[in-house]
């Protein structure tokens, strides 16, 4: 342990939802993304699920607004080593988009990709099992556009830039292909609990 | 059935071409040793670091940088690289103090030369710039340290692709590298300008002179600030005809 001198820390209690080497943000929300925010409205925004499934299908902002409403409330940890505790996402289940399209028994993973461009490379089983939502509400309003509004993918489980902003489609794969930012040295899982933050961690 | 197409953007969004990471050296931990301080403005200093076995970054990218207490408690931050890449075995970072920051609040109050912290990188190949290309660069507050590695990389090396910087200060007090602009940059002052300088926030009569002189083949843009001025630069570039698709935003705050 390389101890750094007079170095004491922030005064702080043991918090056990503080995967390692994170810090509680509290009331802040910072903004991480590379891009300009888009100008995307709810009549532009759609949804489509391809790939390895028997019926591909694209969902407007009214079909998934008509599906039934599933809520994540918990925590959310950023790669850039802040964590928010007891967030509250509002939208749809992830389970009842792929239910619809049916993924190929063969399949095993998913990239989700953004309107802007982005993408995020996912293992399937990271986005099914109750773990995964397409959300348009935070905290009971809607979600801003700087946090990815209209709508966006959270995967609260991973690395929030798993989370894909500004969802535009998963396409569901029988391997793994690297997103943008894998491609640009960060690690294919991103697992908090494992700090699996960059390629080879 | 084995699905190989490669991802086409649904939309007019697309994302800028990818520069290559060593990702071996972003894994490791190097220890730095701190070699000196040297004071920017009332609130940031220069914090310059030997880490001998530093494999070099490219101007923009960042590191993460952790300090450890006696107990075993971490704290870890991402942070721009102020320095040009310059094979000298050291890095500079310039640090704003954060008010009750735990990392930043130790750099500002406790470090001194000869300490020790921890580094691993450079990180990210995305805000990055190699020096290949027009880059007009824009940035507020503590946002102009990477950018400042882009104009000290283009100085140090004499490129001569064209290279613009405009960035903001709350006042000249507060810009960060006064002394080292030249005739590649414009400042903004937010709060106070000295005498005869307009004061207020980044408008389109900064930018549009830049795009009017942007050579062909146009800029690759780099953003840097809050998110508050990220969103703000960001519009303006957009409305005075920056491709959305060609400019990066590395947003803090």
């Amino acid at each position: 342990m390389n101890v750094t001198r007079g170095f004491t820390g922030r005064p702080r209690v043991h918090n056990a939802g503080l995967p390692p080497g994170q810090y509680d943000a509290g009331d802040d929300w910072p903004v991480l993304s590379a891009e300009v925010t888009p100008d995307l409205t709810p009549a532009d925004w759609n949804l489509r699920i391809d790939g390895l499934v028997a019926e591909p299908r694209t969902w407007d902002w009214e079909q998934a607004h008509a599906l039934p409403a599933s809520a994540y409330e918990g925590d959310i940890h950023c790669v850039t080593s802040w964590s928010k505790f007891g967030v509250r996402f509002g939208g749809v289940s992830l389970d009842t988009f792929l239910d619809a399209v049916r993924p190929d028994p063969s399949a095993t993973h998913a990239v989700a990709y953004a309107h802007t461009g982005y993408s995020a490379n996912l293992p399937l089983a990271d986005l099914t099992g109750g773990r995964a939502w397409i959300v348009w509400d935070y905290d009971g309003l809607p979600l801003p556009a700087e946090h990815g509004g209209p709508a966006r993918l959270i995967v609260p489980h991973l690395y929030f830039w798993k989370s894909t902003k500004w969802i535009a489609g998963i396409r569901v794969l029988d391997h793994d292909e690297p997103g943008f930012w894998e491609r640009n040295g960060y690690h294919a899982r991103g697992n908090p609990w494992e700090e699996q933050r960059y390629s080879g961690d | 059935m084995t699905e190989t197409t490669t991802f086409v953007p649904p939309s007019r969004f697309a994302v800028p071409g990818r520069i290559a990471v060593d990702t071996q050296t972003a894994t490791t931990w190097q220890t730095a040793t701190l070699t000196e301080i040297r004071r920017e403005t009332p609130n940031a200093a220069t914090f310059r670091f030997a880490v001998p076995a530093w494999a070099g970054h490219l101007p923009g990218q960042h590191l993460m940088l952790r300090l450890t207490a006696g107990d075993g408690y971490v704290a870890q931050r991402h942070y721009s690289i102020a320095s040009s890449p310059d094979d000298s075995g050291h890095i500079e970072l310039t640090l704003d103090h954060v008010d009750g920051g735990e990392v930043s609040g130790w750099f500002h109050t406790v470090a001194r030369p000869g300490d020790s912290v921890e580094v691993r990188g450079p990180l990210s190949g995305f805000f990055a710039w190699p020096g290949d290309r027009a880059a007009l660069l824009v940035g507020a507050g503590s946002g102009v340290v990477p950018l400042m590695s882009m104009l000290r990389h283009h100085r140090a090396r004499s490129l001569d692709v064209p290279l613009r910087l405009l960035v903001s200060a709350r006042s000249p007090e507060e810009l960060i590298y006064a002394r080292e602009y030249g005739a590649e940059t414009t400042t903004v002052f937010t709060r106070a300008a000295p005498d005869g300088v307009p004061v207020g926030r980044m408008t389109a009569a900064h930018v549009e002179p830049l795009m009017a002189e942007a050579p062909p083949g146009g800029w690759e843009a780099y953003i840097c600030g809050s998110n508050a001025f990220a969103e703000h630069a960001s519009r303006l570039l957009v409305t005075a005809g920056q491709p959305v698709d060609r400019i990066r935003i590395e947003r803090f705050g």
